[in-house]
């Protein structure tokens, strides 16, 4: 980490000038929203493994400053370079604001100072397109279900129910409690910070590791494994892959519900497809399929742009004090509530 | 004297007969399409290294409520020779970290198990072998190792993994970790390290479904010379042999933060 913060530095002022001559590159992507590809006119072939797969091994991010949906005021689907240019400023701007003193934000450790926040990546996509979502043309995410609907408001009141998120740790989000960090996937969304993923291809077996939690996705080909049974779930649920030409496509299901993804059931299906744009580039496009939560599948595109390893341990349990220290505090203040509160009646 | 010494050679000379006919015709492990050993697969060791790497008879567990299930298993041991050469203060620390096991053993916490711990696991792992890297991934609480093969650097800081650099000897692999921290140990006994921990594994086929596994344990600050552990890996043969999720951290956060809940 220590070493990505400092590369981050060196080609900061290089991505810089890179966003000047952005092209964004969903362009080869086969899908309602495709542009042509960009100039050059031959195509590029994707490398091999020595065993002939197409190799999208390697460090990547999907650090992005592109939001899921589209905003409300947002009627096209790209930007223009200044309109573009106008966003990422504002976007920084906000994160820049984690360090004003005497906010909650700033007893964090510092984005901006480590090189951890996206204004400070090298690696953020110069992606002109107002939103992930490519499918609804709309760039947001389809009706909810009258079912999806209740178990939001279901899931809002049991929050409620359980009380403060400084009661219990049980109470604080799943990614604070270093369970799973929510973009950790599938699918795999940018989290704004430390986004990053390597990609290893072993025999009969893709994996995908995850840099937040150090969580490997192990991804196996061709019917390599057999699926697990409906009665059995997982955080990441159980994935398979085979690949569709060039392109990886990775199926997962037996999700446990426990990380839900905008609001999906565990019944919900998502199906990746990985594929090598150019040698700087790895598409990436999934596709939600979940009947229980909204009225119809739902597709976003993230890119993802070649970064630098390698990637440190991510040891985010171990080193879990904010856990401690907020539940500790919050006891605390507690205590000298109830003392000044006897002292009162006292006097 | 000449007499005597050639008796010596001649018992060298035998000897090295003998040593050359039990090494005859290695198994020859089959290849990844790179060309190298291919350890690709779903390993886990079968021993009571865990418990305890010494050898250790059976033994009431920590929790009397868990009975015979929390009892330890016992086992002959992994470590070559013995007892393991610990530096006097040391052996007073292993000493206390045993009596205080229940609470003090990292693994009980979920953390992350080290090395070599995480080899030896009561748990499967699996190996995803590329040419630039050797991942190795745990299903006890997810834990990766990543094995340089072409990009060798020093530990860029100290983690509870370690930073591995791996290269091959013929169809060995043979791995130098080092850059670790000082909180893991060795089994839920209390044998422990510091971090001048460096550990040299050698990891041979022996088999198609066998690994020899071979970790040289150095550490000034604890033992007073190297040592070595030694065991079989077997391939996970069944049907639906896999790893599976074992995110372990939902179950300790009573345990670990359970007494600063609001009252």
């Amino acid at each position: 980490m220590r070493h990505r913060a400092v590369a981050s530095f060196s080609v900061l002022v290089a991505a810089i000038a890179a966003f000047t001559f952005a092209t964004h590159v969903a362009g080869q992507a086969p899908t309602p929203a495709a542009k042509p590809a960009p100039a050059a006119g031959k195509k590029y072939v994707a490398p091999r493994t020595p065993d002939g797969q197409p190799d999208l091994q390697g460090y990547w991010t999907n650090s992005t400053y592109v939001p899921l949906e589209r905003p409300d005021r947002v009627t096209k689907t790209y930007y223009t370079e200044q309109e573009f240019a106008a966003v990422i400023k504002d976007a920084a701007a906000r994160e820049a604001e984690q360090t004003e003193p005497g906010t909650v934000a700033d007893v964090h450790y510092d984005f901006t100072q480590f090189g951890l926040d996206r204004s400070q990546s090298a690696f953020v996509k110069s992606d002109l397109r107002t939103s992930l979502i490519v499918d609804p043309a709309n760039g947001k995410m389809p009706p909810l279900t009258a079912e999806g609907q209740k178990r939001n408001a279901d899931r809002a009141a049991e929050r409620r129910r359980l009380g403060a998120t400084t009661d219990a740790v049980q109470n604080m989000p799943i990614g604070t409690r270093c369970l799973i960090m929510a973009g950790s996937g599938p699918p795999m969304m940018n989290a704004g910070y430390n986004s990053n993923y390597q990609i290893v291809q072993g025999q009969g077996y893709v994996m995908i590791l995850v840099e937040m939690i150090h969580d490997a996705r192990i991804i196996p080909l061709d019917g390599k494994q057999a699926t697990l049974p409906e009665t059995m779930r997982q955080w990441m649920g159980d994935s398979r892959g085979h690949w569709d030409g060039d392109t990886l496509v990775i199926e997962t299901t037996n999700l446990n519900g426990k990380n839900p993804f905008r609001g999906s059931s565990e019944r919900m299906k998502v199906t990746e497809r990985l594929w090598r744009v150019d040698a700087n580039t790895l598409g990436y496009r999934f596709t939600i399929d979940d009947p229980a939560t909204w009225t119809q599948p739902w597709t976003a595109e993230a890119p993802m742009t070649k970064s630098v390893g390698p990637i440190f341990e991510h040891a985010c349990h171990e080193g879990n004090y904010g856990v401690r220290n907020t539940l500790a505090g919050a006891r605390l203040e507690e205590k000298k509530a109830a003392e000044a509160a006897a002292k009162k009646t006292s006097n | 004297m000449r007499r005597g010494l050639l008796a010596v050679g001649a018992v060298f000379v035998a000897a090295g007969v003998l040593v050359a006919a039990q090494q005859a015709a290695p198994y020859r492990a089959p290849r990844g399409p790179d060309g190298k050993a291919n350890l690709n697969g779903i390993w886990q060791a079968l021993n009571e290294g865990d418990w305890d790497i010494e050898g250790h008879s059976a033994a009431p567990g920590r929790v009397m409520a868990l009975g015979a299930e929390d009892a330890v298993v016992p086992g002959v041991g992994i470590v070559e020779g013995g007892p393991l050469p610990y530096l006097p203060a040391a052996a007073a620390k292993k000493k206390a970290n045993y009596e205080k096991r229940l609470t003090a053993d990292p693994a009980i916490k979920c953390y992350l198990p080290g090395v070599p711990r995480a080899m030896y696991l009561p748990q499967p792992f699996q190996i995803i072998q590329s040419q630039k890297h050797i991942m190795m991934a745990f299903q006890y609480a997810g834990a990766i190792r990543t094995i340089y093969m072409d990009e060798h650097t020093p530990a860029p800081a100290d983690s509870w993994m370690g930073w591995s650099n791996g290269h091959w000897e013929g169809d060995t692999l043979v791995v130098d970790t080092t850059g670790f921290n000082d909180l893991s140990w060795f089994d839920r006994a209390g044998n422990f390290h510091s971090d001048e921990l460096h550990v040299v594994e050698r990891i041979t086929p022996a088999s198609p479904d066998h690994l020899n596994y071979e970790a040289t344990i150095d550490d000034k600050k604890v033992f007073s010379r190297p040592w070595k552990m030694s065991m079989t890996l077997y391939r996970r043969k069944e049907k639906g042999a896999r790893l599976l999720e074992f995110r372990c951290v939902e179950f300790v956060e009573d345990l670990i933060y359970g007494g600063l809940r609001k009252k």
